[in-house]
């Protein structure tokens, strides 16, 4: 089933004397296929979920259509799930599924190709029916052609089964029905060695108002387990050893909720009241959920009228003293962008979150891709610089978070932070980190309470613009703080007194003050983040979000062939870390693999005129290890040549 | 204030910075000073309107009364958006902010929102609020933010140099409509009415009486106030309102409303408001109703259906335009009930962060 060679550890008896055979693997990827209605991203988080409490690594890729029902049974109605796990460290959730699940025939049709061959198949026999095969344009089944000889596939009557297993509950056929997807985990769950209990509980915890219905699903889910141990159709089952992880608490999480913790934290460790201003839109509307849920904390959630009502509602509160956050994706950071500038011009502090998704206009909402880098960069009118920072995988998005908090909080100035739809809804294990090892911000919130100037006669008085020497940033003296008043806006403001000026050399000097604070930034972070084991690669890869992990999984596979390269992951997207132009002139070659057509190797080229080789892909899904690994490997070979003993590149993460 | 009182900091900062800077400054000064008069809300800006606009006008009567309401200087907050009227913040002596076109009562919003202590007031123009930004109007209406928004209608864009606005009349020449605005104008305090407002008023520039009179109630209405005020531009739309302002035709076609008044108006009271058939209000003469008929104007009822038919009087024209407050109703407003949502929330819960970054499923790997 996978690169490495199964082998058969032991044999376990089950009811009935039938002696099963257990098979130890290092890694499996599953993908969950059916319909939108028939509950995949659910089976798929669950069975993650008991896999994350086994203490396998993994990796999970969710993928749906923008519709939330389309026509039942039909292609654009296909949602999955992919789940990689392992029992040592990974980084993607796998370039091809091991095992395909597929619950009608659209789920099959519209996933089988990316199935290799010999990988096994498992279809819910029951939904084969002539009405199903035709609304996808199957002439044959494909269960009884033959078409399917190529897989080791197994057709078990999921629907039926779940139903027979139901039918004391007291449930309708319809309702019953729905059950199948945990009759299907429970099957997967026998098959993969997966605990149980955590399942049942959280089907008791989502279903306490409807004992029923809860009754119902852990029976399903049971009967799926036992059928895994009692049937004839799979003689093998599969167990993958826990990943050696550092010691710890662990969790398992996803992009979205690791970002919203992370704002929580930098609300609690600056102090400051967290204020969020958003519009749902996909996909990140599951910060504002997440976000919504924590009022304990002080947290306001605002769900605004329309994207510039939540970015101008966290200015608002901003101003007032609170850590302004608005959330998006790209159509809503369009919209954002004269009132992003307004936010630089008045030198506020506030995070703006974009998790990307596929553009333009309204483009792929479920898909990934992080095509609104320069739209970060430059989509504003006039010289409007802000910072921009990328979390790398889904539990990074914590410390991203805090680090946008952080810079937004010392430098007064719009943070934008870049997530993507893969990193939001894909999911990993995650060491939970202790609240006071997170970073103190209390230091720089700062609020001015006495004037800092005077005037000609000698009245003191507050000078808005007048700015920490060292940071640039200028004071933050909230409404309430008596002597303090003061007008800000987006006309420009004289330099020290925030006084409108039309002065053409206080306009340059205001215009390159804001950019050198900015820059300025470069000196509160670390040095570019390069991995190169041996220290002297010719070639190295730069990269910047999500990428990291299938770039990480590209380079160990070029690495085992005996090739030497270097990895290069950026946080920091503006400033770049000061560091980076000597760090890119070490190497001869430098690639940068993004989900855009060149973004980030643009900036590169202009800023360090070092001729970066682009290779880009906007599918809306994540890199292939298998691909990355095959363009470095290029071109460390065209650079120069194959090393002597090189194996070819391939195998697993 | 009540920003922090949901705040219950386990080994974290002591105290919340907004209220550490708010009582460090207070206590410099001894107490809040409350005690004002007009020149301390003056700035040392110069004021930059036309000549013989109305905006300075308005901007006399809010320093003359401001005082008079007990706010401390610091403790308000002017937001306005973009047009000649926004530059009202430069002038005063308050927190402000001069921000981007028609969003003013959003960044507002937020700011009530989240600092429930201050006086958020909203400074506006019939382009700036009807226009670009009608849709956050509305919304801070419906949701009855306790912000008190003002609204110069000079039923023109004076700022870009005078083209028709949304309140223009039907026909309106300017430089972007040689041969006449096609589009029908908004009746703002109708749209403010249809949008769920739970105080709505409306005044004159030059009328100071009147004007402070309503912009005293709607500063001490709970929730969002709407005061629409008719403001000359004597540059691009120079006696828009003269049928209204001219002691000959004023008294003849503006309807003053004083509540528990009845509705009479014109020279010795010759007109008033009754019932129509159809549950409206209309004109009639005083001399041909009974008396019993004549409306009594009742800003305080609930139903919106009568002060909707009040405003619906006048015309395009202005005929028959009620001057005064239509509407003022007490309902709950937006940022106190989301203030009691976090109470609540933190009486139930806890702000443990440790508990949360763990969640409900952990596992742990041991040495």
């Amino acid at each position: 089933m996978t690169a490495t060679d199964p082998a058969v550890t032991a044999g376990s008896s089950a009811p009935g004397g039938l002696v099963k055979s257990v098979v130890e693997l290092d890694r499996v990827v599953i993908r969950l296929a059916g319909d939108s209605g028939d509950g995949m991203q659910l089976t798929g988080n669950r069975f993650t979920s008991e896999t994350a409490s086994f203490g396998n690594d993994l990796s999970t890729l969710p993928n749906f259509p923008a519709e939330i029902r389309a026509p039942t049974g039909t292609l654009p109605g296909v949602s999955s799930f992919q789940l990689h796990f392992a029992d040592h460290d990974i980084m993607t959730p796998g370039d091809a599924p091991d095992v395909l699940v597929a619950m009608n025939p659209a789920a099959l049709k519209a996933n089988l190709a990316d199935l290799p061959g010999g990988g096994l198949l498992i279809l819910d026999a029951d939904e084969f029916t002539p009405r199903n095969l035709a609304k996808v344009g199957y002439a044959t089944n494909p269960i009884e052609d033959g078409s399917l000889e190529g897989w080791q596939t197994v057709s078990v009557p999921l629907t039926s089964m779940t139903l027979d297993a139901l039918a004391d509950s007291g449930l309708g056929k319809k309702e019953a029905e729905r059950s199948k997807n945990m009759f299907t985990l429970g099957l997967l769950s026998w098959m993969y060695h997966r605990p149980t209990e955590g399942t049942i509980r959280f089907l008791e915890r989502q279903f306490r108002r409807k004992p029923e219905i809860a009754a119902a699903n852990i029976a399903a889910f049971r009967a799926g387990y036992n059928y895994g141990e009692t049937t004839e159709a799979f003689a093998v089952s599969y167990e993958i050893k826990p990943a050696p992880m550092a010691p710890g608490k662990y969790r398992n999480i996803s992009g979205n909720q690791a970002l919203s913790l992370g704002l929580v934290a930098a609300a609690k460790r600056s102090g400051l009241p967290l204020f969020l201003g958003a519009y749902p839109i996909t996909p990140a509307s599951d910060i504002l959920h997440e976000l919504s849920k924590h009022k304990a904390f002080g947290i306001r959630t605002f769900q605004a009228e329309d994207e510039i009502a939540g970015i101008a509602s966290a200015i608002g509160a901003s101003f007032g003293g609170a850590l302004g956050v608005t959330t998006t994706s790209g159509p809503g950071v369009s919209l954002k962008s004269e009132a992003l500038a307004l936010a630089i011009m008045t030198e506020l502090p506030l995070v703006v979150v974009d998790v990307q998704r596929g553009g333009p206009s309204t483009g792929l909402p479920t898909k990934t891709e992080q095509s609104d880098l320069l739209q970060a960069m430059f989509g504003r009118n006039g010289e409007a610089p802000l910072a921009v920072i990328a979390p790398r995988s889904p539990g990074d998005c914590f410390d991203a978070a805090i680090e946008a908090a952080r810079i937004a909080i010392t430098y007064r100035t719009p943070v934008m932070l870049l997530s993507d739809g893969y990193l939001a809804n894909g999911a990993e294990p995650w060491q939970v980190p202790s609240s006071e090892d997170l970073p103190d911000l209390t230091g720089a919130v700062d609020f001015a309470t006495e004037p800092n100037g005077s005037t000609a006669d000698g009245t003191p008085e507050f000078l808005p613009y007048l700015r920490n020497p060292e940071t640039l940033a200028r004071p933050w003296a909230i409404p309430g703080t008596a002597g303090m008043q003061h007008r800000i806006g987006g006309l420009e403001k004289a330099d020290k007194t925030g006084n409108i000026s039309y002065d053409p050399e206080n306009h340059d000097f205001m215009t390159r003050t804001r950019q050198a604070k900015i820059d300025g930034i470069a000196a509160s972070i670390g040095p570019t983040d390069v991995d190169d084991p041996t220290g002297d690669a010719r070639v190295a890869v730069i990269g910047w979000g999500s990428t990291y992990g299938p770039i990480g999984a590209g380079v160990r596979r070029v690495r085992r062939s005996g090739r030497k390269v270097a990895q290069i992951h950026l946080r920091h997207l503006n400033p770049f870390p000061a560091d980076l132009g000597e760090v890119l002139a070490r190497y001869d070659r430098v690639v940068c693999p993004e989900m855009n057509l060149g973004q980030l190797a643009l900036l590169l080229r202009a800023k360090y005129l070092v001729d970066i080789q682009s290779h880009t892909q906007v599918r809306g899904l994540p890199f292939r290890a298998a691909e990355l690994a095959a363009v470095i490997q290029d071109v460390i070979d065209s650079t120069s040549g194959a090393p002597l003993a090189a194996d070819p590149t391939g195998g697993g993460e | 204030m009540s920003t922090t009182d949901h705040v219950h900091d386990l080994g974290m900062p002591a105290a919340n910075p907004i209220d550490a800077a708010v009582a460090a400054s207070v206590a410099s000064q001894g107490e809040k000073q409350t005690a004002l008069k007009a020149k301390d809300f003056k700035t040392d800006q110069e004021v930059r309107w036309c000549p013989g606009c109305g905006d300075y006008v308005i901007l006399n009567a809010v320093q003359s009364f401001l005082p008079s309401l007990g706010i401390a200087r610091e403790d308000m907050v002017i937001v306005s958006g973009i047009g000649c009227s926004s530059r009202f913040p430069y002038y005063m002596n308050t927190y402000g902010m001069h921000s981007i076109h028609g969003r003013a009562p959003a960044i507002a919003t937020g700011l009530a929102v989240s600092r429930p202590d201050l006086s958020v007031w909203v400074v506006t123009g019939d382009g700036d609020s009807l226009s670009i930004g009608g849709n956050h109007l509305i919304h801070a209406l419906r949701r009855n933010v306790n912000i008190t928004i003002l609204l110069f209608n000079n039923r023109i864009y004076g700022l870009t140099k005078g083209q028709y606005s949304p309140t223009s009349e039907v026909g309106k020449v300017t430089k972007s409509t040689p041969m006449g605005s096609l589009d029908h104008p908004f009746n703002p305090v109708s749209l403010a009415i249809g949008a769920e407002a739970t105080f709505v008023g409306r005044a004159m520039d030059s009328d100071r009486k009147g004007l402070t009179d309503v912009l005293r109630q709607a500063a001490e209405h709970q929730g969002t106030a709407l005061v629409e005020i008719y403001q000359n531009c004597n540059i691009f739309n120079d006696g828009a309102f003269d049928l209204l302002k001219d002691p000959a035709t004023g008294t003849q076609w503006s309807i003053p409303l004083v509540h528990g008044e009845p509705l009479v108006f014109g020279a010795d009271g010759a007109a008033c408001v009754v019932r129509d058939d159809l549950g409206g209000l209309r004109i009639a003469e005083t001399n041909q109703v009974d008396a019993s008929d004549i409306v009594v104007h009742d800003a305080h009822r609930e139903d919106s259906s009568y002060a909707y038919a009040l405003s619906r009087l006048s015309s395009q024209d202005l005929r028959y335009t009620p001057m005064g407050v239509f509407r003022s109703v007490q309902k709950p407003t937006y940022d106190r009930m989301m203030s009691e949502q976090l109470d609540v929330a933190a009486a139930e819960g806890s702000d443990d962060l440790d508990a949360i970054l763990g969640g409900n499923d952990t596992w742990t790997v041991s040495a």
